[in-house]
């Protein structure tokens, strides 16, 4: 929004609608027309509807809580203070535990990082497979993956449990592992498929006459091809493991319940004064993760959900 | 480790060996879980399964019994409610913005960053913020009090009768981003020459989106809507956050009445029934799509 007068002020309004249908193209800039500052108004207080939660957010984590009784949730903070932060990482009470959110931030990535690393093994193999060396039946196990990406988990969860426990690792970290490389094959099978095809097929050919086999070809030249789609895949996971509440109280037991977990239920326990600028300072600390990978990826987090999007 | 293909004429079972070995683990989920395990708790619907899995068959007594509670009931009027607002508000909101969002805009980056954090954050979070900024005691209810207009009741969460639109509220914020990037996305893949045609026509410009651009993009808002719908008949965590389906079970939904029944409540068999339905449900959305989007290519 530059403060470049306007060219023609008088007309804006005419001039501004006709304006507005050529979008494309070179024009002289009339930066402040009735057309840009409806356009750039609007798409502005969107955006601060959308920021309005993470601002409130912030100013009650670091408020102290007379100051939240008497204030309203929009004021900044009149003295700011970071003891909220420290008792949810480190005090905040779930049952009979006391030990604060810390728990359940190491938990989740006990969780998240092996979850992320498996599954985007086992469904860049899974991609490559389908891609390259498709063998009959495969399409048929494909299609099922993906028809079953759209099958509510709650459909599927409890004969889980009964293989997990089964196996004898149902409630354990191991457990949850499996549960989301399960979960989240559909869309990382398609993704990688997707990527893999789009690769020139000279380059298998031409490895496959030099005689390399299935896994020398996987790592030795489909892998380092393949990194930008291999950050993908990481962001994707990331996020989504560690946002994950439902697998994460289903498949474990309370000492490994994921950070998601420990939250809800440190914010809605029924016991004790509900101290909020606490309860928002772990909110906002479970978020920090996810934020954090999506601030720092940007445009490459828009291309993991774009992919995620167009399945099927 | 060895590629099979070079030796000679394999049976067929060996042939592209590694890549079968290598694909043990899709076949299996494939199998397994989706195709099994769906059609395991298709079947154990019909038994009377309480607190571990039995096959004694009672034919459609717990889908009776389903269909006789006022919560269940109360899951689907909800999930409606929420299923039609979310539909139409984030298809609304999200084209809004992507249009406004085309208009070849300064700080498009910093507007998409902002339209879409929200999405990164987990249903979990949404909620409890929600849940804050709608307190009657303390947000925007006493907020607007304090302003002078004393009489000014907005306290979602608390009332039975609107609960399920403080839900949405936050489901809208976490999800229009989304939409909101697929659609740009869809706007982007518009020729630029159907633009120049229509202001050689003088065509005035919400003419144009609502008349050509938005039926060109009918496949990009098919697929929009299926990712919404099946999203929606998964919503869980957002309600179990933000409500745990309070007040009494005013704003219960069916994945909730799932989890509750399987694991808190010791029923199975209503567990798998009420799954059951939510798979018919999602079926109901995913069938008629699928149809059109792959049994018609084929025909032609």
């Amino acid at each position: 929004m530059s403060d470049t007068v306007a060219l023609n002020p008088g007309p804006a309004l005419a001039a501004a609608t006709r304006a507005g249908v050529e979008p494309r193209g070179a024009k002289p800039r009339r930066a402040l027309s009735g057309r840009n500052i409806m356009l750039y108004g609007t798409l502005a207080v969107a955006a601060l509807y959308y920021l309005l939660p993470l601002y409130v957010m912030v100013v009650t984590s670091m408020k102290g809580m007379p100051e939240i009784r008497l204030g309203n949730i929009f004021s900044p903070p009149l003295e700011v203070t970071f003891e909220p932060w420290v008792k949810a990482w480190a005090q905040a009470c779930t049952g009979l535990n006391c030990d604060g959110l810390s728990r359940g931030f190491w938990n989740s990535v006990r969780i998240t990082v092996p979850s992320t690393l498996i599954s985007i093994l086992v469904a860049s193999v899974n991609g490559y497979a389908l891609a390259n060396w498709k063998f009959k039946g495969a399409d048929l196990f494909f299609t099922i993956l993906i028809v079953g990406a759209f099958i509510p988990y709650q459909v599927m969860i409890y004969p889980i449990v009964i293989v997990l426990r089964e196996m004898g690792i149902y409630g354990t970290l191991t457990g949850l592992v499996i549960v989301h490389t399960i979960f989240g094959m559909p869309i990382l099978t398609l993704l990688f498929r997707n990527y893999f095809s789009s690769l020139p097929e000279e380059l298998f050919k031409a490895a496959r006459i030099d005689g390399a086999g299935f896994w020398q070809i996987y790592f030795r030249i489909m892998l380092p091809m393949s990194l930008p789609i291999f950050v993908v895949a990481m962001i994707l996971q990331i996020t989504g493991i560690w946002n994950d509440f439902l697998f994460g109280v289903v498949f474990t037991r309370p000492e490994y319940y994921p950070m998601t977990v420990q939250l809800n239920n440190i914010v809605n326990s029924v016991q004790g004064v509900k101290e909020y600028n606490v309860n928002m300072a772990a909110t906002l600390l479970t978020g920090a993760v996810p934020l954090i990978v999506y601030f720092v990826s940007g445009r490459l987090f828009v291309r993991g959900i774009a992919a995620g999007a167009v399945k099927g | 480790m060895t590629g099979q293909a070079h030796t000679g004429r394999p049976s067929k079972l060996l042939r592209n060996l590694s890549s079968k070995i290598a694909s043990i683990p899709m076949m299996l989920t494939a199998v397994v879980i989706f195709l099994g395990g769906t059609i395991w708790t298709v079947v154990y619907s019909f038994t009377n399964s309480k607190l571990l899995p039995r096959a004694k068959f009672v034919g459609f007594d717990q889908y009776e019994r389903l269909w006789d509670a006022p919560r269940w009931i109360v899951s689907i009027q909800n999930l409606a409610i929420y299923g039609a607002f979310t539909l139409v508000f984030s298809l609304v909101i999200g084209f809004l913005l992507a249009a406004l969002m085309d208009q070849k805009i300064r700080f498009e980056n910093t507007f998409r960053t902002i339209f879409l954090y929200p999405f990164a954050l987990s249903f979990i979070v949404t909620g409890l913020v929600w849940q804050w900024i709608l307190n009657p005691e303390f947000g925007v209810q006493s907020v607007v009090r304090s302003l002078g207009w004393t009489s000014f009741t907005f306290d979602p969460l608390y009332n039975a009768d609107i609960v399920i639109y403080g839900v949405l509220i936050a489901g809208l914020w976490q999800g229009t981003g989304l939409v909101m990037c697929l659609l740009l996305a869809g706007l982007r893949g518009i020729d630029e020459d159907i633009w120049k045609a229509s202001r050689v026509d003088g065509i005035p410009m919400w003419k144009t989106y609502l008349f050509i651009v938005i039926p060109m993009m009918r496949p990009v808002f098919i697929t929009t809507l299926v990712i919404i719908a099946s999203g929606i008949v998964k919503v869980y965590d957002l309600v179990v956050a933000q409500t745990s389906g309070g007040p009494g079970i005013a704003s219960e939904v069916p994945a909730k009445y799932v989890y509750d029944y399987m694991f808190q409540a010791q029923n199975l068999g209503q567990g798998f029934a009420a799954s059951t339905m939510m798979l018919v449900t999602v079926a109901i959305i995913i069938v008629p799509w699928a149809y059109l989007e792959f049994g018609g290519r084929k025909r032609v």
